[in-house]
């Protein structure tokens, strides 16, 4: 029951906000809101994966930067390069591509959103199913290392394939149109819509993932985070468990990214790149690991305040300092009454005095 | 109801059970005693199928375990209460009871679950004052009584507790063999890891000694309980120290 208020209010603070900058005249700050929704996604994911199942991964950019590419290389001339004419025309006879022109004018192809939306959730779900296997068995440092590495190689990939547009990414990345009157894109026309949407998909998110963490999986995944070998003898399938979450979490962060590359127009391999899974890893600590909740607002401010450029250059170092301050003083995030409570009643204390 | 013969088991390369045979029949409390390392806690594990067997067979009820996940196992009905307890720490008393019905909990529904907790509760009123506590919380001896708990919710027809007694207080101890005792008059059967010798034999109906990876000892309790070795190796240091909790 207490899920449901705390879902409608999340509702009407998305349509609160939206009034608001109305009023205020300050619409463009929608746009921010609406990757910051789409990031959220990511974080979400990671929440579920890293508050509640205990794993970490310093590679979940990756995912989000392939569900983007996948975006990208399907609705611009990045792939109908790679295959001759005729093969294009059969594609395009079974309805798999549809013709078109790009914003210049000239002919341009693209697949259909039917088509690379699953494309682009399959993508990420058979990676994170092939590098889960052998990772998932790690643990600690061990996992964070090869989560690490994983995110590390996806990276190079990204910067160093034709295909992906190298380290310049791809740019003109056409809008999708998902529905009748509804159009994934960066146009000021489809301002309102793009918000709404992004924000519906978090909804969708969030739903979803409260409803996995309160059912008999959720306490599954939460007793692999107490003690594995426990949970093993409970009779949880601690393996399969650990896996699902990680493919579900892959999943979230590939569908921000499809969306954020048709709202943005572009992708380039920063999307991919260790910062980025540092941040979310950071959010998330935050946030306060097992805490949706927390996870989600926290991410929505600072990549809110990120997106605007308040951190100016020394974005990448805020959420770095971040981290420390969490690890040394709240591990269990801010949004905790032991920490809030403690913050009340700072006395100022000089690091070596007692 | 368990047969294990010549079973083998260890980690990596390293071999730690070096052909284990025993057997445990239906409503007796079956003790293991042995020093540190002697590879009791690999035993059960091996059992629980939580470690790999590399040979060998155990029959429970006839049927192999050594093929069956760790799930299976349980829902054959062989649980495992794991050294050191183990409780779910950053959960509460009453989930970490509804997780261990979790083989069960997906075909019989919460009211079955909500039943056994009580019947739980029977048996340890203090986790019924601690429902809403954190796991993690609880002293010494309520974790090893929610963790014995915890194993019965799957409704086991075999429980393996290792090392009930480690790191608790002399009547801490005495009140958990108890239950053990009354769990056996119940009708369970018991297989007991212990280095409490003293404690378990006296409850135990037999017992076997482990010493590196093979059975060198086995025999009633109370014919292990006069065994010189035994009384050498096992039970000279536990007696003093038993009495002096008595004191
Ligand atoms: N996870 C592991 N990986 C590698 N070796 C292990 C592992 N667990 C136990 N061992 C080794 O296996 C041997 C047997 O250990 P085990 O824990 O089964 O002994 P034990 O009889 O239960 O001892 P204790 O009474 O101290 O609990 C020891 O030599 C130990 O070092
Ligand atoms: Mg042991």
């Amino acid at each position: 029951m207490k899920r449901f208020v705390a879902i409608g209010a999340l509702a009407a603070a998305v349509i609160a906000l939206h009034l608001l900058f109305a009023a205020a005249g300050a619409e463009y700050l929608l746009v921010q809101l609406t990757m910051a929704a789409y990031y959220a996604l990511v974080v979400i994911g990671l929440c579920l994966l890293m508050g509640y199942a205990g794993q970490i991964s310093l590679g979940h950019a990756a995912f989000f930067a392939l569900g983007g590419y996948t975006a990208a290389v399907l609705s611009t001339n990045s792939f109908t390069q790679l295959m001759g004419a005729p093969a294009l025309e059969r594609l395009v006879h079974w309805g798999l591509v549809t013709a078109g022109t790009d914003a210049y004018g000239a002919a341009a192809h693209q697949v259909p959103v039917w088509l690379s939306l699953p494309l682009a959730v399959a993508a990420a779900a058979a990676v994170a199913l092939v590098i889960g296997i052998p990772v998932l068995k790690l643990k600690g440092h061990y996992l964070a290392m090869a989560t690490l590495g994983f995110g590390t190689i996806l990276y190079r990939i990204f910067l160093g394939t034709r295909l992906f547009g190298e380290a310049d990414g791809i740019s003109s990345v056409r809008p999708c149109a998902l529905l009748p009157g509804l159009t994934i894109g960066g146009d000021t026309a489809l301002r309102t819509q793009n918000y709404y949407f992004a924000w519906a998909l978090v909804l969708l998110a969030m739903v979803l993932s409260l409803n996995i963490v309160s059912s008999r999986a959720g306490r599954a995944l939460r007793s692999i985070h107490g003690s594995e070998e426990a949970a093993a003898a409970m009779g949880v399938n601690t393996a399969r468990y650990k896996l699902y979450v990680f493919i579900l979490s892959a999943v979230f962060a590939a569908v921000g990214g499809f969306f954020m590359t048709h709202f943005n127009g572009g992708i380039g391999p920063a999307e991919a790149g260790i910062m980025k899974s540092v941040r979310y890893v950071a959010i998330v600590a935050v946030g306060g690991m097992a805490n949706l909740w927390g996870s989600l607002l926290i991410g929505v401010l600072l990549n809110f305040l990120s997106l605007r450029g308040i951190f100016g250059s020394y974005d990448d170092a805020v959420f770095g300092a971040l981290l420390v301050f969490i690890m040394a003083l709240a591990p269990d995030g801010i949004l905790r009454r032991e920490f809030l409570h403690r913050i009340m009643r700072v006395r100022i204390r000089w690091p070596f005095s007692k | 109801m368990l047969r294990i013969r010549n079973l083998e088991s260890g980690y990596g390369s390293l071999r730690v059970l070096k052909g284990i045979s025993l057997h445990v029949n239906s409503g007796e409390i079956v003790t293991i005693i042995g020093a540190n390392g002697a590879g009791k806690t690999t035993l059960l594990e091996t059992i629980a199928g939580v470690v790999a067997a590399s040979s060998g067979e155990i029959l429970f009820d006839g049927r192999d375990l050594v093929t069956l996940s760790p799930e299976r196992i349980v829902a054959a009905g062989c649980s495992l209460v794991p050294e050191g307890r183990q409780v779910f720490a950053p959960m509460t008393v009453r989930e970490n009871l509804v997780l261990g019905a979790y083989i069960r909990s997906g075909r019989e529904g919460k009211a079955a679950v909500a039943e056994d907790i009580d019947a739980i509760h029977r048996h340890f009123p203090i986790l019924k004052e601690r429902d809403g506590q954190l796991a993690g919380t609880l002293s010494g001896g309520e974790q090893q009584m929610l963790a014995i708990g915890r194993a019965l919710m799957a409704r086991p027809r075999l429980i393996m507790l290792d090392e009930p007694s480690m790191g608790l207080a002399p009547i801490i101890v005495r009140g958990i063999f108890e239950i053990i005792g009354r769990l056996r008059a119940e009708g369970n059967t018991i297989l007991l890891v212990e280095q409490n010798a003293m404690a378990s034999l006296g409850i135990a109906d037999r017992g076997y000694v482990m010493e590196t990876g093979q059975i060198v000892l086995e025999g009633t309790a109370r014919e292990l309980m006069e065994n010189h070795d035994v009384q050498r190796a096992y039970l000279g240091k536990e007696y003093r120290s038993i009495g002096e909790g008595r004191g």
